[in-house]
């Protein structure tokens, strides 16, 4: 599998970077805002100054006279450290003030103009209001200025500057947290499915029927039907090995009872012997073909499992029954030990999964010995102990004696499939128990216990 | 430049840079070294030396080169260009308009950040000390007469008693004085007692000053009755307290203006490092806790004054504007008014 870059880091860096972005626009926002609003509120209080101070404009005697009030000087001292310069012009002569004062913008009467401008080494903003003021029989237009340096301004911007700078960072920062958490809940739903089917046992094929985001529904839809797939594949086969055990069965069946008359009307010992060796292998070969078709019973049955309440003793007894004449033939006797254990399950199922490990332990038993069945009971499992005297389950590791078609070390001279205790613990593994497999405490012998949760 | 003309014109005789005659006072405190810090100052020699002492303790090797001249002479010379590393006044307003006018170098320290808001303007000028403008009076002349405490008193004191203030009355010339102007049109702006008070001392023929200290000289030889508006600063009380009661120093209760005595490196100054280490050391003393030892009061002391009330001039624009020629005309016009309703003394 090829690893490409995580999809909650690709989200993540991706709410990160416009994160940045919104942060970096908003620092530009706020400072250019916090600019202008510093810039209006100077513009306003020097039109106030120079509006107050054309108030004052009056003629005496023919000539302009006007009267500094000391306000419109002490408004400008209190916004700002910013220095002054100001200038009265009366019919283009100075009539007061710093006379080399920029020309200020024309402007209509009454109106006031702001200039921005270069006065002694500073960069300085300037109102100017200009009015007519009657003087003699003359209307002489008088026009005042008000200028201040912009340091004021520039302090105040950088000060709303460097404040929302920090607020920005600060918010880039919180976005990016919240990024990362937005990132991993988001593949939340993604993690919870695959989780979901990871935990599934090996041959749980069912479809996935779990409450999934929109956009993780075609991916879900995906997955069910390659599992829905997948489980027809695998029923197909089955069926195919079921059909093919059954069709062998039949023909099985057919040449045994032939071989039969056949050993009964030979006379020739020779003969006799060969017909008893075919029927043997013919039983073998039943045998085997039966297992399978067990085995197919059981893949069958597992997916829809039967929930009934059961006795494990009565099973139990029913099938050592069952089985009685087998073990006869070879003079092994069966000794129950059994107490009642209330389970749940498939009958069926169960009657398949005792049946063979009862069939192993006749077939790895020596002659005229005695299989073990034995019920014992604790708080929360019920364990049916099969114990045989034959030569054991070897010195391997058990487990591998459950895998399919895999037979144990010490078989040499015994026909098998390698089926049985696959199907048992396929069996006991549906019904939430186990098979414990294990040889005896005293040495000889296997001990197989099938576990199964109580009622 | 023309408004400065217009401007000084009127307050100089001279528009011209101060020349031998207008400096007051001079001397040079040798150093070790060929390093000159020169100062130029409204304050007087002997009230300013211990500091230019305490300024060489810390750094012998540095001469210092002190002027004294009036706050007008002053003014106009580092308007005109005058070499100086330091320029000290009490006339805030003129001080300012130099600052404003971009005359002034910005400096900053520790010193000068640990100054209380008022008490500076930007980086380019600081106050080092506060003082408040007070009346001086000989108590002799005043015997049997109660002390006036207001402006309300004092008018009714000289209206009942013509005859004993005739001639005995003194206060700055604003025209001449930096310092008078500031204090007269200050005055102007708080309270209307100040014309009717210019009416009553026209009337009973007062003499004008150019300084404080000839003022006090005068009222303790007896010449004076009243010295009107004087610059309260340690030598007025130490006179007063000199004189054995003769002179006595009276706050007025209703309204006194207090102003600050400024210093800024103006911005022709050579040795801006050594005029940056003076100033750290006047607004060290001029926050110091006890005002003992030195000839100028410290900042906190008279601004806390309960009887006061009113805060100290404040440093900014607004002192432009009585210094506007077009204001300046007006003002002395109404002042001459109000003074001059006799013929002009001998002087």
């Amino acid at each position: 599998m090829i690893q490409t870059a995580s999809i909650g880091q690709r989200l993540t860096l991706l709410l990160a970077g416009v994160a940045a972005a919104l942060s970096v626009l908003s620092w530009g926002m706020v400072t250019s805002l916090a600019a202008q609003a510093a810039a209006r509120t100077q513009d306003n209080v020097l039109a106030a100054s120079a509006t107050t101070i054309a108030e004052t404009l009056r003629s005496e005697q023919g000539e302009v006279r006007l009267e500094l009030p000391y306000a419109a000087f002490a408004m400008l001292g209190a916004i700002s450290e910013d220095r002054v310069f100001y200038r009265v012009i009366a019919a283009d002569e100075v009539l007061t003030g710093y006379d080399d004062l920029p020309a200020p913008a024309t402007s209509e009467i009454g109106q006031v103009v702001f200039d921005t401008g270069q006065y002694r080494g500073a960069e300085i903003r300037m109102s100017s209001v200009t009015r007519l003021v009657l003087a003699g029989m003359e209307r002489v237009a008088v026009t005042v200025s008000v200028a201040q340096t912009r340091d004021g301004v520039d302090a105040v911007t950088s000060d709303i500057s460097r404040l929302a700078g920090l607020l920005s960072v600060a918010f880039f920062f919180v976005a990016v947290a919240l990024s990362a958490i937005a990132a991993r809940l988001s593949l939340r739903p993604l993690n919870l499915i695959a989780a979901s089917v990871s935990r599934r046992g090996p041959s749980d094929l069912r479809p996935l029927l779990r409450a999934a985001p929109a956009d993780l529904a075609p991916l879900l839809d995906a997955l069910n039907r390659l599992m829905e797939r997948l489980r027809l594949s695998i029923r197909r086969s089955e069926d195919f090995i079921a059909e093919a055990a059954h069709r062998v069965r039949t023909p099985l069946a057919t040449v045994r009872t032939q071989a039969e008359i056949a050993l009964r009307t030979v006379s020739d010992e020779a003969e006799k012997e060969r017909l008893r060796r075919i029927i043997r292998a013919v039983d073998e070969s039943a045998r085997s073909a039966g297992q399978l078709l067990d085995h197919a019973t059981v893949a069958y049955r597992v997916e829809d499992l039967a929930r009934d309440r059961l006795d494990l003793s009565d099973l139990a007894r029913q099938t050592a029954a069952a089985l009685e004449p087998t073990a006869a033939m070879r003079d092994i006797q069966f000794t129950l030990d059994l107490t009642p254990a209330p389970i749940r399950g498939d009958a069926v199922l169960l009657d398949s999964a005792i049946r063979n490990v009862l069939d192993n332990a006749i077939k790895y038993s020596p002659e005229d010995t005695t299989v073990s069945l034995q019920i014992v009971l604790d708080a929360a499992q019920a364990r049916l102990r099969v114990r045989d005297q034959g030569t054991g389950l070897g010195d391997g590791p058990m487990d591998v004696l459950t895998e399919r078609f895999r037979r144990g070390g010490n078989v040499a001279g015994v026909v098998g499939s390698g089926l049985g205790l696959t199907i048992a613990a396929e069996v006991l593994r549906a019904h939430g128990g186990r098979l414990e497999l294990e040889n005896c405490e005293n040495g000889s012998g296997a001990c197989v216990s099938l576990v199964l949760p109580l009622v | 430049m023309r408004f400065a003309c217009l401007a000084f014109g009127l307050i100089l005789s001279l528009g011209a840079p101060a020349t031998a005659q207008e400096i007051e006072d001079h001397r040079f405190f040798p150093g070790t070294s060929d390093r000159v810090l020169r100062v130029v100052s409204t304050t007087d020699l002997d009230v300013f030396e211990p500091y230019i002492r305490a300024f060489q303790a810390e750094r012998p090797e540095v001469a210092v080169d002190y002027s004294v001249m009036s706050s007008s002479v002053l003014h106009q010379a580092i308007r005109d260009g005058a070499q100086a590393d330091l320029v000290i006044s009490s006339a805030m307003d003129l001080q300012f308009q130099l600052v404003n006018d971009g005359f002034a170098l910005p400096y900053r320290s520790d010193q000068t950040d640990a100054l209380p808001d008022w008490a500076r303007w930007r980086d380019l000028i600081f106050a080092f000390t506060t003082e408040p403008a007070v009346v001086v009076i000989n108590t002799a002349r005043f015997a049997g007469l109660e002390l006036p405490t207001t402006r309300q008193d004092l008018i009714a004191a000289l209206r009942d008693n013509p005859d004993r203030f005739q001639d005995g009355l003194g206060t700055y010339d604003v025209r001449d004085s930096g310092l008078g102007y500031l204090f007269a049109t200050q005055e102007d702006r708080s309270t209307d007692a100040y014309w009717r008070l210019n009416e009553v001392m026209g009337r009973l023929r007062t003499s004008f000053y150019c300084c404080s200290s000839q003022m006090i000289d005068d009222v303790a030889s007896g010449r004076l009755a009243l010295a009107y508006n004087v610059l309260g600063s340690y030598a007025a009380e130490e006179l007063a307290r000199g004189s054995e009661g003769r002179v006595q120093v009276i706050r007025m209760q209703d309204f006194a203006n207090v102003i600050l005595r400024t210093v800024f490196i103006p911005a022709g100054a050579q040795e801006t490092l050594l005029a940056g280490m003076m100033v750290d050391m006047l607004l060290r003393l001029a926050l110091r806790e006890t005002p003992d030892g030195w000839p100028l009061p410290p900042l906190s002391q008279t601004v806390e004054g309960p009887s006061l009330g009113f805060g100290p001039i404040k440093l900014g624009p607004a002192l432009l504007t009585y210094l506007d020629p077009l204001n300046r005309r007006a003002f002395l016009a109404e002042w001459e008014n109000a003074m001059e309703q006799r013929p002009p003394l001998p002087q």
